[in-house]
């Protein structure tokens, strides 16, 4: 459409959106929901299935032990009630990925519910609340042939793999997250970042959004100061945490444009397309199928004992967001400076290099230094440039022990992400290593003195700044690896002037 | 001895015989197939007959007792599989077109069981479609032909099991009884049918027609041959997450202690609901018969009232269809059995359309499209949902039953059996065949039906119903009565 | 009155994904009416402050070890599939979008 749309600033000045974010997480178990087939990615096609999980007539689910305990440590770390009795229930609609055209998940009894979690957006806390937390299975992944970019529509058929089709998927859906105002975008994204780092360290998932086993569905709507809340939109296919951000924000703009124009929001499904950072229109939720919801009749209910929760409650690990805390005290750093570090998402690695013994200013000035820049220029994430805590913090030592000067220690660095091997391996391969030994250093003066006697002269009768000609000299015989100041004084000590 | 006296051996009997090697397992089989070959054209309560595997597994049990093995208490023995269990390479069909040709990558528990125990399954039986009827007639693949009288129906949905006992084509059979489609066909054929507790045999394998309620079980000609039988395929089974975490009642020890005819200290309780109107006279007065049989055997006898159990049909004929309307999805044309018109213009909507329309017969759909109403929003309380609340209120009453009574006694279904085609035109009339057998199926316990006597030369059942995991009670009643009354043989074939 | 219109039939044909014929209409109508008249006789029963019965066994916290047991092969997967392509299942153009999980 050519209608110019309005500026987010001005917007947000005149509507006040409320979000809401439904995520799906894909578990990390050794086996899928209902059956004992393996969750290990990649594969061929359909090599990964059973009578269950295709659905085949007269197979049976039973339930995975770690997919429940799983959901319920996420629930309690969401400071979640959890149920002390609840069902599975049946979602039924029609869909080739999904091998019983049912989905087995939860309705109304969900096995978590009523927590929130604590997000920081620059320095201030919101807490977002969470309405609740399920279980339910993923679907099979589909290949849709003929037509343009795999897409589904203009494809003339499509191609079915089920080696997804069971993997236990973890739906966390919040409140509605109203009075954020113009940080509504930031807000969102922070909280699926923050969600993201709890369930990380649950070490139930590796929620990595690229690869589709931590997904976010946003929803949205504008109201007028002082109104009820306005018709929510549920924008799908936001892959990174860039998008969740950019999502929200082109969703305001679009719904105030509508609304500026007089028009209505309609209750739909949109989807976001990273390449243009908008939205288009999906299915409306008028049309939707009414998907008949019962409980399962073929699983039991689940009545997790007060014994077995808090069993669990007492192994939850630290929080993330307390965890930076105690770290930022620990390594003195500035709220600024910690932001810097988080944003660079050097925590885990700056504390690693720390354990692996580097000091915290040193572990800190290597991974938002030198590593941060090359990541950059690569494009990669910081943990994957190719240096390990560990090299960092060997790096470090023996720039410590004075065999590595600032510039030695970058060209072995640049070895180690060149995969060459370990710190040390690389400085005695490279020869990099810092002359010391002033027997060599002599020589390499008095030759220098001995080439240029004039300007030992002016040193002589007192011109000590002239030494540093000589430096320059005795640097480049020793091609850098001797240490400038030790070469200084050693001049001046040779031609008996004073520094 | 002649293959006409193996056919016409209990499973005891014939388990002895191969113990004790005066016969062999293959000969007992070719006995049967022999059989089956004889009549099944008339009788038709095959759908596949596995001529190859069972002589090859009948040559195994053979084997091994040459070997000097232990062999089970079935060993050698033939057995029917109702066509609603899958069979690993052997087609099954759940009696639909939808599934015309599948051969499962899997076996059932049940059958892995009754391989285990060394029987020796001689094919698949016909049943109602998706095992929703009472006669056999919704079978895609034609009627099964009640032995006692070709021309009437056989029962249902299990008509082909209890068929192929009837016509001694073979001695055991197994079945599924969602509302009663074990023990209705047992009384109209004259065998003994027998619903284990929901959760006492592994529905694992089983094509699903209403999982809470699916209950697969034993059919044979006597008591203790149904005893045995329950005992081989019964017990935990970790794949159905339903299934019991405990042993099997001793129905076998029951079953000997009922053949006794010993009653003393049982009481019985009459659901007075149930003689009050509904059953033919003949069914009634066979009934009767019975129940003076008991009181002579020592048993006491008193009437029970189960308010709610006039609602257990409607309650059933919401809650079983709702959970076969999702059961059946799965039935789409993608992953097995048949697809229609696939002509590479059509969507994979229409597709999936057409292939159910032309898969599925008439009470299949009707029953789909019931359960779709009664679960859509709007519609789920005042359907689905009350029908779990009556469900609730019919356990309440067995319950209580069950703290005044033993066991709960009944005709097993209120007409013999009828002509095929008299009930079709009207699907609610075919309904009322489950009357009396269904309020076990929404409680759960288990319930047998056994011959009591003939009403106009047509076979009589009389139902016996025990609270769940109380399965040997009705056992020794049920043998108790047979002892009075013996067993029935219809008229040559 | 009749409970269930023949329009509303077509609707559950439709959200059961049957094709029915105009033919099968007329007559399921009938029927469906029928048996919804003698099924409502549940809601005569006063069952207010009863709660629903899904399942008849007793059990709770059926859970199952996270250990892989052996699957099918894609062979035995795809032996019974009407259509397949390259080791997956072959489907028809799919109109509809992909209803979220
Ligand atoms: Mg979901
Ligand atoms: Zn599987």
């Amino acid at each position: 459409m050519t209608t110019t749309l309005p500026a987010y600033d001005e917007v947000v000045a005149r509507y006040e959106p409320v979000i809401g974010l439904e995520t799906h997480v894909e578990l990390g178990t050794n086996t899928k929901m209902f059956c004992g087939c393996p969750t290990d990615f990649g594969g061929e096609p359909n090599t990964r299935v059973c009578p269950v999980c295709l659905g085949l007539p007269g197979s049976l689910p039973v339930a995975n032990k770690a997919a429940i305990e799983a959901t319920i440590r996420i629930g309690l770390a969401l400071n979640c009630s959890i149920a002390d009795w609840c069902r599975f229930a049946r979602k039924n609609y029609f869909y080739p990925d999904m091998p019983k055209d049912f989905q087995i998940s939860q309705y109304d009894e969900p096995l978590c519910f009523e927590g929130y979690l604590d997000v920081e957006v620059n320095g201030e806390l919101v807490c977002i609340g969470i309405e609740r937390v399920h279980l339910e299975e993923d679907t099979g992944k589909t290949l849709h042939v003929g037509g343009a970019t795999g897409r589904i529509h203009g494809a003339t058929e499509s191609l079915v793999d089920y080696n997804r089709a069971g993997i236990p998927l973890v739906e966390i859906v919040t409140k509605p997250v109203p009075g954020t105002g113009a940080l509504a975008p930031e807000v969102a994204r922070a909280y699926v970042t923050e969600l993201r780092d709890v369930i990380r360290s649950l070490g139930v998932s590796d929620v990595r959004m690229e690869e589709g086993s931590l997904r976010c569905d946003v929803n949205t709507s504008l109201n007028l100061p002082g109104e009820d809340w306005g018709t929510r939109t549920e924008t799908k296919n936001v892959n990174s945490l860039r998008s969740v951000e950019r999502a929200v924000r082109s969703e305001i703009i679009r719904q105030a444009s509508v609304l500026d124009a007089g028009g209505r929001i309609t209750q739909e499904t949109r989807h976001f397309h990273e390449d243009t950072g908008d939205t288009t229109p999906g299915r409306s939720k008028e049309t939707a199928t009414d998907y008949r919801y019962f409980p399962e009749p073929d699983l039991v209910p689940l009545a997790p004992d007060a014994a077995w929760v808090a069993e669990l409650k007492a192994a939850l690990p630290e929080l993330p967001r307390l965890h930076r805390r105690r770290l930022q005290e620990q390594w003195g750093l500035s709220d600024a400076d910690m932001q810097s570090v988080l944003n660079a998402g050097a925590v885990e690695l700056i504390e690693a290099t720390v354990a692996a013994g580097a000091t915290p200013a040193a572990a800190r000035k290597w991974w938002l230094g030198e590593l941060s820049r090359r990541a950059n220029e690569t494009g990669v994430e910081l943990a994957d440039v190719g240096a390990t805590p560990a090299q960092v913090a060997e790096l470090q030592g023996l720039v410590d022990a004075g065999k590595l000067n600032d510039k030695l220690a970058r060209a072995v660095l640049e070895g180690v992400v060149a995969g060459e091997g370990s710190p040390t391996q690389i400085m005695t391969n490279r020869g990099l290593e810092v002359v010391s030994d002033t027997g060599a250093l002599t020589a390499a003066v008095d030759e220098a003195i001995a080439a240029n006697p004039d300007i030992a002269d002016k040193i002589r009768s007192g011109k000590v700044a002239a030494a540093g000609a000589l430096v320059g000299a005795v640097m480049k015989t020793t091609r850098g690896q001797a240490d400038a100041k030790t070469v200084r004084e050693l001049i001046l000590e040779r031609l008996g002037a004073q520094s | 001895m002649t293959q006409t006296d193996l056919t016409r051996m209990t499973a005891t009997q014939i388990a002895g015989l191969v113990a004790t090697g005066e016969t062999s397992a293959v000969e007992v089989t070719r006995a049967h197939l022999d059989r089956i070959a004889a009549v099944d054209d008339r009788v038709r309560a095959f759908l596949h007959v596995d001529s190859e595997g069972a002589l090859a597994a009948a040559a195994e049990v053979d084997a091994r007792r040459a070997a000097g093995e232990e062999l089970g208490p079935l060993a050698g023995v033939p057995v029917a599989v109702k066509d609603v269990l899958t069979t690993k390479g052997v087609p099954t069909t759940v009696g639909s077109k939808i599934l015309e040709g599948w051969r499962p990558p899997y076996d059932s528990t049940i059958v892995q069981r009754l391989r285990a125990a060394g029987t020796v399954m001689l094919g698949k039986t016909n049943m109602d479609e998706f095992a929703m009827g009472s006669s056999t007639e919704y079978s895609a693949y034609g009627p099964t032909h009640n032995p006692w009288d070709l021309s009437r129906i056989p029962g249902g949905s299990g008509g082909g099991s209890s068929a192929a006992l009837a016509a001694y084509e073979a001695p055991l059979a197994i079945g599924s009884d969602t509302g009663g489609s074990i023990r209705q066909p047992g009384a109209v054929t004259g065998t003994v049918g027998a619903k284990p507790t929901y959760g006492g045999t592994s529905r694992y394998g089983l094509v699903a027609f209403s999982s809470s309620l699916d209950t697969p079980g034993p059919c044979a000609r006597t008591v203790l041959d149904a005893a045995l039988l329950h005992e081989v395929i019964g017990g935990h089974d970790p794949r159905d997450s339903t299934s019991i975490p405990q042993p099997v009642p001793d129905v076998v020890a029951a079953a000997r202690l009922g053949a006794t005819g010993d009653l003393t200290g049982v009481k019985l309780g009459i659901v007075s609901e149930f003689v009050g109107e509904g059953a033919e006279p003949g069914v009634m007065a066979a009934f009767r018969e019975s129940v003076d049989a008991l009181t002579k055997l020592g048993a006491e006898v008193v009437e029970v009232s189960c308010p709610h159990f006039r609602y257990a049909l409607p309650a059933y004929y919401l809650i079983a269809p709702s959970e076969a309307s999702s059961n059946l999805a799965r039935f789409d044309g993608v992953r097995f059995g048949l697809r229609v018109g696939d002509d590479g213009n059509r969507s994979l909507e229409e597709v999936m359309s057409l292939t159910r329309e032309a898969g599925f017969g008439a009470e299949v759909k009707r029953r789909i499209m019931i359960g779709t109403y009664a679960l859509s929003s709007g519609y789920y309380d005042a359907y689905y949902g009350q029908a779990q609340k009556v469900r609730t209120l019919i356990t309440r009453d067995f319950t209580a039953a069950f703290e005044q009574v033993d066991a709960l006694i009944s005709p097993t279904t209120p007409f013999v059996a009828f002509p095929i085609g008299a009930r079709t035109a009207d699907p609610y009339q075919m309904y009322l065949a489950d009357l009396f057998t269904i309020p076990t199926n929404l409680y759960g316990g288990p319930g047998i039906s056994v011959p009591c006597g003939l009403s106009d030369g047509l076979p009589v059942g009389f139902q016996i119903m025990a609270p769940t995991m109380a399965d040997d009670r009705m056992y020794r009643v049920a043998a108790a009565l047979e002892s009075v009354v013996g067993t029935f043989t219809p008229p040559a074939l | 009155m009749a409970a269930i219109s023949r329009e509303e039939v077509a609707h559950l044909a439709r959200l059961s994904r049957l094709a029915v014929t105009e033919e099968e209409l007329d007559t399921f109508a009938g029927q469906l009416d029928v048996i919804l008249q003698a099924v409502a006789q549940v809601g005569e029963v006063a069952a207010a402050d009863i709660p629903p019965t899904s399942h008849s066994v007793p059990l709770t916290n059926v859970l199952r070890d996270d250990v892989v047991v052996p699957g099918l092969t894609p062979q035995e997967a795809l032996s019974g599939a009407p259509d397949a392509e390259a080791q997956r299942f072959r489907v028809p153009r799919i109109l509809d979008e992909d209803v979220a999980s």
